[in-house]
């Protein structure tokens, strides 16, 4: 569990994160949704500790990460994976090289521990005969997965997800989603994901903190959007005409009521 | 501006010191990059050094127009300019574009593709484990480049000496054992030694803290070679007055 406790954030005097309290859950697809600009990734650097905070704190089950010794710290850190928007796969490396890199750091076991875990986790987010192709050889939708594998190779406590969907076709994102919440429920991972992808927040979100302009505007799951009064919000979410009629059938199928014939 | 880059530049240097998470894999990386920064400038520091001494000894024989000169001189005058001036700093002068290039886009496309946060997150000190193995392999490689090219250099003006009929070769010999002091060799690595330093720690810097996309990582690479080749110049002249007077 991850608690964010009147978090602050600024750049040269601009404040770009303000009082920001939130619970990040275990085994629970935690959402970070906003516009662009709204702090997002400011928020989700500093709960990695890339950025420090300028007040507040950042809990890692119940231990503030910022007031950590840098031995601490970097035991949190060989907990935490963590997907990035363009993947961050090390392009002079193989796929199975990327996703081997982790084990190598951190654990002892041998060279054939090593591949079976590797293909394990390969495996697990349905990438085969890819082990010896170089991140360049590979299509958007496999980087992110080769990302997933390697940041779930040293079985996290913590999935960071930034941007999981950008630059995916709709079905592919999809697949994504369903394997970022898959192995979050399987392996009971606090999992954390920034997002713009509103099927994302409509299918796997279970937390949703909606940032805006640097504070926390509202938050609950997706459940709760359906029937959200916040302006502001509902202008996000549902910004086009298509979505707001698939807001409506949702809350229809919701209440139980006969949805229109199609 | 100047003074907080050069504080940054001392914090990058300092933060390269820290346990390694592992030591075989920093190992590894060390070797990876002295293949990168030794084996693979080894082919223009070979053609730079032959050329260097060809056209000394031809432009030696030329300015030493005097019959009351032996022509002895000729390899003295190659054999000192080679060892103190052209195999340490030209060489560095072009390995600070060949490889200080290489290391500062190599880095900068690692900042800018977030693979330095990705090694970050993973608990790794990215300063150690990236930077640290550039500068020593710098350290052990850049002298081995200069040493060979002072051979071949040295070698290089004979043959151009020989095939041109400027000097014999048992007149080039004489020359080279006549006055050696081998005090010039140690200054000679000293120099080495520094602007390895130089190349690799002023590279990494530039290519470290990089911000921005592909243009700014052409312009830290560029930034890099300009700074680099100027530190060493300046180095250059404050250890020969250093060393030499």
């Amino acid at each position: 569990m991850i608690e964010l406790i009147g978090v602050y954030k600024g750049f040269e005097g601009k404040d770009v994160l303000q009082d920001i309290s939130a619970v990040m859950e275990a085994g629970k697809t935690n959402l970070i949704i906003g516009t662009s600009g709204s702090g997002k990734t400011v928020l989700m650097k500093c709960m990695v500790g890339l950025f420090e905070i300028d007040k507040g704190e950042i809990l890692y089950n119940k231990s503030d990460f910022f007031s950590m010794t840098d031995k601490e710290k970097k035991v949190i850190r060989q907990e935490i994976g963590m997907l990035f928007q363009g993947t961050a796969l090390f392009d002079s490396m193989t796929v199975e090289q990327n996703v081997m890199f982790p084990l190598q750091m951190f654990s002892n076991m041998s060279y054939r521990e090593r591949i079976k875990r590797v293909n394990f986790c390969l495996d697990r987010v349905n990438l085969k005969d890819t082990n010896k192709k170089y991140p360049a050889e590979i299509s958007g939708g496999m980087k992110k997965r080769v990302g997933i594998a390697r940041s779930i190779v040293l079985n996290p406590k913590y999935l960071f997800c930034d941007e999981p969907n950008s630059g995916l076709d709709p079905q592919t994102s999809m697949v994504i989603d369903k394997l970022i919440h898959e192995l979050t429920v399987e392996y009971n991972i606090t999992t954390v994901i920034n997002t713009h992808d509103m099927n994302s927040v409509m299918e796997i979100g279970d937390n949703i903190l909606y940032l805006y302009q640097g504070h926390k505007q509202w938050e609950g799951s997706s459940k709760d959007i359906i029937y959200s009064k916040d302006e502001k919000l509902n202008s996000f979410i549902f910004a086009s005409e298509f979505l707001q009629e698939a807001k409506r059938m949702r809350q229809m199928d919701m209440e139980g009521k006969q949805l229109p014939p199609r | 501006m100047v003074l907080t880059s050069f504080g940054r530049y001392l914090l990058m240097l300092k933060g390269m010191f820290s346990k390694p998470e592992n030591w075989r894999m920093y190992w590894k990386q060390f070797m990876l990059q002295c293949s990168d920064i030794g084996i693979r400038s080894l082919g223009i520091v070979i053609i730079i050094s032959l050329f260097i001494g060809g056209v000394s000894t031809v432009q030696t024989a030329y300015q030493l127009v005097s019959p009351i000169i032996p022509k002895a001189t000729i390899a003295q005058v190659v054999r000192d300019s080679m060892i103190l001036e052209f195999a340490p700093t030209i060489t560095c002068i072009v390995l600070a574009g060949v490889v200080g290039s290489k290391i500062a886009s190599e880095l900068g496309n690692m900042r800018v593709s977030e693979q330095i946060d990705a090694l970050e997150i993973m608990g790794i000190n990215t300063k150690g484990y990236l930077i640290l193995p550039k500068i020593a392999a710098s350290l052990l490689t850049i002298p081995m480049l200069v040493v060979l090219s002072m051979f071949l250099g040295i070698w290089a003006g004979e043959i151009a000496g020989i095939v041109s009929g400027i000097i014999s070769e048992r007149d080039f010999m004489q020359g080279l054992v006549q006055g050696f002091r081998p005090y010039i060799v140690f200054f000679a690595l000293v120099k080495a030694y520094t602007f390895a330093f130089i190349i690799a720690s002023i590279s990494s810097y530039f290519g470290y803290y990089v911000k921005g996309g592909a243009l700014e990582i052409g312009r830290a690479s560029t930034k890099a070679v300009v700074i680099s080749c100027i530190f060493i110049l300046l180095a250059d002249y404050a250890l020969a007055a250093l060393l030499l007077t």
